[in-house]
C-alpha cells in the first residue's frame, strides 16, 4: 500500500544524517594531526592507526574504558538483583503504600542530575566512597532501579499467578522457585531491563564524572580533559570516542532480532 | 446491480509458489448473481478469508480475473469495486462520532452536505442507531461497533455486495441471534448481494440461500443448504454439516452395488464407479438410518439426549454407525439391526459422490 | 492480568530498592533542602535564612535568562524531534531486512556516551576542520559555533534533533505496528486519503506512544548537560547556558550552596509540576 518510492528517500535521508558525524569521527581517528591541521580531506590520505595504538598502550587511556566499563556492570547487576524482587512484590502484592511507592521511584527518573551533582559529591566523599567504581554504580541506581523495576514488572505481570501457585504446591521454596522457574519465564524481561540499564549508566557522565577524580576515572573524563581544540589531539579525541561507539554496536547487533520482533508481536 | 463471476481464481501468498500447499486457494470458479445471500463455509485455513479479500480487491490474484456485471475490475482498488466488508472485529474511526462515521465513505467520495445527512439518517435509522448518532463511536458496544461497520458500507448507494468475514466472533452470543436476524432482514429488505465467510454452520445454513463450502483451497460444493444437507457431494460436506455429522462407512462395490461388512446395501441407483478410484465409502446422515428387522447388524453402545431428539451410538465391528430416534421411540437394548434409507445413501470415492 | 493478594510482607521485597533510592534520593534531597534554608560564611557554620535563597534565584536575572533559554530550547526540539520522528515511522519498512537495518541504524546514537556526543558534534561543526563547519562556511553561511549564539544554537538544536529523535521514531513505530491491518482494509474500502487514514486511524492509535515520547522529551531536554557543555560549555559567553549547566556552574563551580539548592528545587519543581499538568491533561477521560 506504501510501496512508492519516495516513502524509501525519508528513512535513507535520515540514516545518513545519523551517519555523517559518525563517519567524521572515525575519518578524524585515523588521521594524523599533520593531515588533520594541514588540509581537508573527506576520508584519510594518510591512514594511520596511531590513535588507536596509542590509547591501547597508555594505561590513562585504556584505563577510562576498564573503569567505564566496571562501574557499568557493577550498576546492571545491583540495579537488577535488587528490582527482581522488588518487582514480583508490586506484580504480585497488594500492600500498604504501594502505589505511592511506585510513583515516587518513577518521580527519580525526572530528576535532573544537575541537581544532584553536589549533594552527591558530598554525600560520596563523606562516606569515603569518593573515586570508586561503587560510588559511581551505586549513585547510577537512583534512575537505573526505578527503571529496571518499571519494566520488570510489566514483564512479570504478565506471567499468570498460577506457575507460582503450582510451584509453591509442588514443594518450591520461595528463593527456589524464583530462581529456577520465575527468571527463566521473564527472562526477555531481564534482559530487556539489563539492555536499559547498561545503557543508562554507560552514557550518564555527570555525576560519573561528579564522583571520580583518578582512580575510577571514566573515560569521559580523560577525553574531557583532552578535548581542547588546539588539534594536536583531534585524532586521539577522535579515535577515543570511536571506542566508546563500539559496546553500543555489539549491543544493538545481537538484540536487533529482538527489536525487530519485540514490533511485530505489538500486532493482533 | 451485481453480477459477481470468478473466474479460475487461484492465488498464492508466497511470491514463488512451488508445491500445492502453497496456493491459498486453486482454481475457483464461481458465479454469484444479484442480490442473492451467500455463505462460505469451511473450516479454518480452507482459504475463504482469501478469497473473500479477492473479491473485495484487498488483494490481487496471483491468476485468474474477477469480473463485476462484465466489467473486470481485478485491478482494481476496493475503493473502486462497488463492495463493503465488515470484519471480524469492529473496525471504527475512534475519533469520530457514528454520525461521522457513516459520513466518511460518502465525503471522501464528494458528496454533499445535505445527501449525506439524508442517507446517513436513513441508514441510522434503518439499523437503530439514531439515538447514538452524536456520540462517539469508541464508545458504543461491539454489535453497536460492527453495526457502524455495516452502516458504512450500506451508506453508499453504489454499493452492490457486501462482504462480511467472521462478523459474530466479538458478539456476545445473547447478542449474535439479534444481529443475525437484522441481517436477513435488511438482506431482503435492500435487496444487495450478501456474501458471508463463516466457520459456523448454523450461521452460515440460517443465513444464506446457497452455501459454497471450502476445504484446502477448493471449493468442494456450492448449493443451497437442503441440497447440502441431503446430497453432500463431498464426505467433508456430510462431516461438517448437520450435527451429528454424516456417517462415512468403507465399502467395496460389486455389480453395482455397494456391500458394507459383506453386507448389500441398496442405494437409489446402480453405482458406475470412476476409473481408478483407491477408496470407496458410503455415506449415510443419522437422520436417514433407522433400527430395522434386518440390515447391518450393530451392538448398541449408548444413547445421547440432543433436546429434540435422542442420537444412538451403535457399532459395527470397529465402524461407529449414529442414528437418530424420536423422544419417545423403543430402542433395541443391546443388539439391532440397521437400514439404510435408498435414496439418502450415496457412494464416495475418494471422498468424491458418484453419480 | 493477575490478581493482587494484599501481603504487608512484600514491605521485605522493596526493602533493598527502597534503600538504595532512598540513600540516593532523599538523603541528597534532604541536604538539598537544609542548603537553601541557610547560609553558610564558609566556615562551615550554617544559619537559617528562610526563602532569602528562593527569593534570590527567582527575582535574578541570571536564573531567569537561564529558564527562559531552556524553555526556548524544549520547544525548538520538541516541536522538531515529534513530528520528524512519526514522519519517519511511518515512512519506514513494515518488516523484512530494510526493518531490521533500518533499527539497528537509527538506534545507534542512543548507544553513544553523552560526552561523546557532545564530542562529536564539536569536532563535526568545527569551522575549519569539521564536515559540517566546513560545508556552511563554503556554502556562504558565516558559521562558528564558538563565536556566534545563532551558530551555537544552530548546532545544539541539531544535535538534539541527530542524538534523539530515534527514540522518537522508535516509539512512534512500535505504536504503528500494533495497528491491527483490518483498519487499513476499511480505510481502503471507505476510499480514504492518506492524510485521512494518518488523521482518523494512525494518530489517534499512536496516542498512547506519543504521549510517552513527549513526556520523555520534554523531561530529558529540560535536563540536558553533558552533550550540550561539551559542545559550547554554554556559549559563546553564555548563550547556551540552559538550567542544568548554569546550576552546575553555580553548585560545583562557584559552591554557593544557598543559591544552588533553591535554584535546584525550584527546578525540580518546575520539571514535576509541567510533567504532571502534561500527564492529567492527556490522560484525562482515557481509561488505560
Amino acid at each position: 500500500m506504501r510501496s512508492r518510492a519516495i516513502t524509501w528517500l525519508v528513512p535513507t535521508i535520515y540514516i545518513v544524517f545519523l551517519l555523517l558525524p559518525i563517519y567524521w569521527l572515525l575519518n578524524m581517528s585515523f588521521k594524523n594531526t599533520n593531515e588533520i591541521l594541514g588540509s581537508f580531506t573527506l576520508w584519510p590520505q594518510t591512514f594511520t592507526t596511531e590513535n588507536y595504538r596509542k590509547i591501547f598502550t597508555d594505561p590513562t587511556w585504556y584505563n577510562g574504558y576498564r573503569n567505564s566499563l566496571t562501574y557499568v556492570l557493577i550498576n546492571t547487576v545491583i540495579s537488577i538483583t535488587v528490582a527482581l524482587p522488588a518487582a514480583y512484590a508490586f506484580s504480585r502484592y497488594r500492600f500498604l503504600g504501594d502505589k505511592h511507592l511506585f510513583f515516587w521511584l518513577l518521580s527519580n527518573r525526572m530528576a535532573p542530575p544537575a541537581v544532584f551533582a553536589l549533594p552527591f559529591f558530598q554525600l560520596y566523599s563523606a562516606i569515603g566512597l569518593f573515586d570508586t567504581h561503587i560510588a559511581v554504580a551505586l549513585a547510577h541506581c537512583l534512575f537505573n532501579i526505578p527503571l529496571a523495576v518499571w519494566i520488570l514488572e510489566g514483564f512479570m505481570s504478565s506471567v499468570p499467578k498460577e506457575l507460582d501457585e503450582t510451584a509453591f504446591v509442588d514443594g518450591y521454596s520461595f528463593p527456589r522457585f524464583f530462581v529456577r522457574v520465575f527468571m527463566p519465564t521473564i527472562a526477555a524481561g531481564i534482559g530487556v531491563a539489563a539492555f536499559f540499564c547498561f545503557m543508562f549508566s554507560w552514557v550518564e557522565l555527570l555525576l560519573a564524572k561528579t564522583l571520580t577524580s583518578v582512580d575510577a576515572k571514566p573515560i569521559a573524563a580523560t577525553m574531557t580533559r583532552t578535548a581542547s581544540t588546539s588539534g594536536y589531539e583531534l585524532g586521539l579525541l577522535a579515535a577515543a570516542g570511536a571506542l566508546t561507539i563500539v559496546p553500543g554496536a555489539i549491543v544493538i547487533y545481537f538484540v536487533r532480532n529482538y527489536i525487530a520482533k519485540g514490533f511485530a508481536l505489538g500486532r493482533v | 446491480m451485481a453480477l459477481i463471476h470468478l473466474d479460475r481464481i487461484s492465488h498464492s501468498y508466497r511470491a514463488a509458489p512451488a508445491s500445492d500447499a502453497d496456493w491459498a486457494v486453486r482454481d475457483i470458479d464461481l458465479e454469484w448473481s444479484d442480490g442473492g445471500a451467500y455463505a462460505l463455509l469451511g473450516p479454518s485455513g480452507c482459504g475463504k478469508t482469501t478469497l473473500l479479500n479477492l473479491i473485495s480487491g484487498l488483494l490481487r490474484p496471483t491468476r485468474g480475473s474477477i469480473r463485476f456485471d462484465g466489467r473486470d475490475v481485478t485491478m482494481r482498488e476496493p475503493g473502486e469495486r462497488n463492495i463493503a466488508q465488515v470484519f471480524q472485529f469492529p473496525v471504527v474511526y475512534d475519533t469520530m462520532t457514528v454520525y461521522d462515521n457513516l459520513a466518511f465513505p460518502l465525503r471522501n467520495r464528494g458528496m454533499a452536505a445535505a445527501q449525506v445527512k439524508h442517507r446517513v439518517e436513513e441508514i441510522a435509522a434503518m439499523l437503530e442507531l439514531t439515538p447514538t448518532l452524536h456520540s462517539r463511536a469508541a464508545g458504543l458496544t461491539a454489535d453497536g461497533k460492527q453495526k457502524i461497520s455495516l452502516g458504512r458500507g450500506l451508506v453508499r448507494a453504489d454499493v452492490a455486495a457486501i462482504l462480511f468475514d467472521e462478523p459474530l466472533t466479538v458478539i456476545d452470543p445473547h447478542l449474535k441471534w439479534q444481529l443475525r436476524s437484522k441481517l436477513k432482514e435488511l438482506h431482503q429488505r435492500v435487496g444487495l448481494t450478501m456474501i458471508y465467510v463463516t466457520h459456523d454452520q448454523t450461521e452460515a445454513l440460517t443465513f444464506a440461500d446457497q452455501v459454497v463450502v471450502m476445504l484446502d483451497g477448493h471449493v468442494v460444493q456450492a448449493g443451497t443448504p437442503v441440497e447440502l444437507f441431503e446430497r453432500p457431494r463431498h464426505t467433508f460436506v456430510g462431516h461438517f454439516i448437520g450435527s451429528p455429522g454424516m456417517n462415512v462407512l468403507p465399502c467395496e462395490v460389486r455389480d453395482g452395488a455397494p456391500r458394507f461388512g459383506g453386507i448389500a446395501i441398496e442405494t437409489a441407483a446402480p453405482v458406475r464407479l470412476p476409473a481408478a478410484s483407491q477408496r470407496l465409502e458410503i455415506g449415510v446422515r443419522p437422520e436417514f438410518v433407522r433400527f430395522a428387522k434386518a440390515g447391518v447388524p450393530v451392538q448398541v453402545e449408548r444413547v445421547t439426549d440432543s433436546g429434540r431428539f435422542r442420537i444412538v451410538h451403535t457399532r459395527h465391528g470397529e465402524h461407529p454407525i449414529k442414528l437418530l430416534i424420536a423422544d419417545n421411540a423403543s430402542i433395541p437394548a443391546e443388539r439391532g439391526f440397521l437400514a439404510f434409507d435408498p435414496r439418502r445413501t450415496q457412494v464416495y470415492a475418494d471422498g468424491w459422490i458418484v453419480n | 492480568m493477575a490478581t493482587r493478594t494484599p501481603n504487608q510482607k512484600a514491605w521485605w521485597l522493596v526493602a533493598p530498592v527502597v534503600a538504595l533510592v532512598a540513600f540516593n534520593a532523599v538523603l541528597p534531597l534532604m541536604a538539598v533542602v537544609n542548603y537553601s534554608v541557610q547560609e553558610t560564611f564558609g566556615n562551615n557554620q550554617f544559619f537559617f535564612e528562610g526563602v532569602k535563597w528562593f527569593d534570590e534565584v527567582l527575582h535574578s536575572q541570571r536564573f531567569r535568562d537561564a529558564l527562559l533559554r531552556q524553555l526556548l530550547f524544549t520547544a525548538i526540539v520538541l516541536a522538531i524531534e515529534l513530528p520528524l520522528g512519526v514522519a519517519i515511522a511511518l515512512a519506514m519498512p513494515r518488516k523484512g531486512l530494510g526493518l531490521s537495518l533500518c533499527l539497528v541504524l537509527m538506534a545507534m546514537p542512543l548507544l553513544i556516551p553523552w560526552n561523546v556526543v557532545g564530542a562529536m558534534w564539536n569536532i563535526f561543526a568545527l569551522p575549519d576542520v569539521g564536515l559540517l563547519g566546513r560545508a556552511l562556511n563554503e556554502l556562504g553561511f558565516d558559521y562558528n559555533y564558538t563565536r556566534q549564539p545563532v551558530s551555537a544554537w544552530f548546532t545544539l538544536v541539531a544535535m538534539d534533533v541527530w542524538h534523539w529523535t530515534s527514540l522518537v521514531v522508535l516509539l512512534a513505530f512500535a505504536g504503528l505496528s500494533a495497528i491491527p491491518d483490518a483498519y487499513y482494509q476499511a480505510a481502503r474500502i471507505d476510499g480514504a486519503s492518506r492524510w485521512a487514514i494518518f488523521r482518523h486511524i494512525e494518530l489517534p492509535k499512536m496516542k498512547h506512544v506519543l504521549t510517552i515520547a513527549v513526556l520523555l522529551r520534554f523531561m530529558d531536554s529540560f535536563m540536558i548537560y553533558t552533550e550540550a557543555v561539551v559542545l559550547t560549555g554554554g556559549g559563546p559567553g553564555n548563550a547556551t547556558t540552559l538550567l542544568s549547566i548554569d546550576l552546575v556552574k553555580i553548585a560545583l563551580g562557584q559552591f554557593d550552596l544557598g543559591p544552588a539548592a533553591a535554584m535546584s528545587l525550584i527546578y525540580f519543581l518546575i520539571i514535576l509540576l509541567l510533567s504532571w499538568v502534561y500527564y492529567t491533561v492527556m490522560t484525562r477521560g482515557a481509561t488505560s
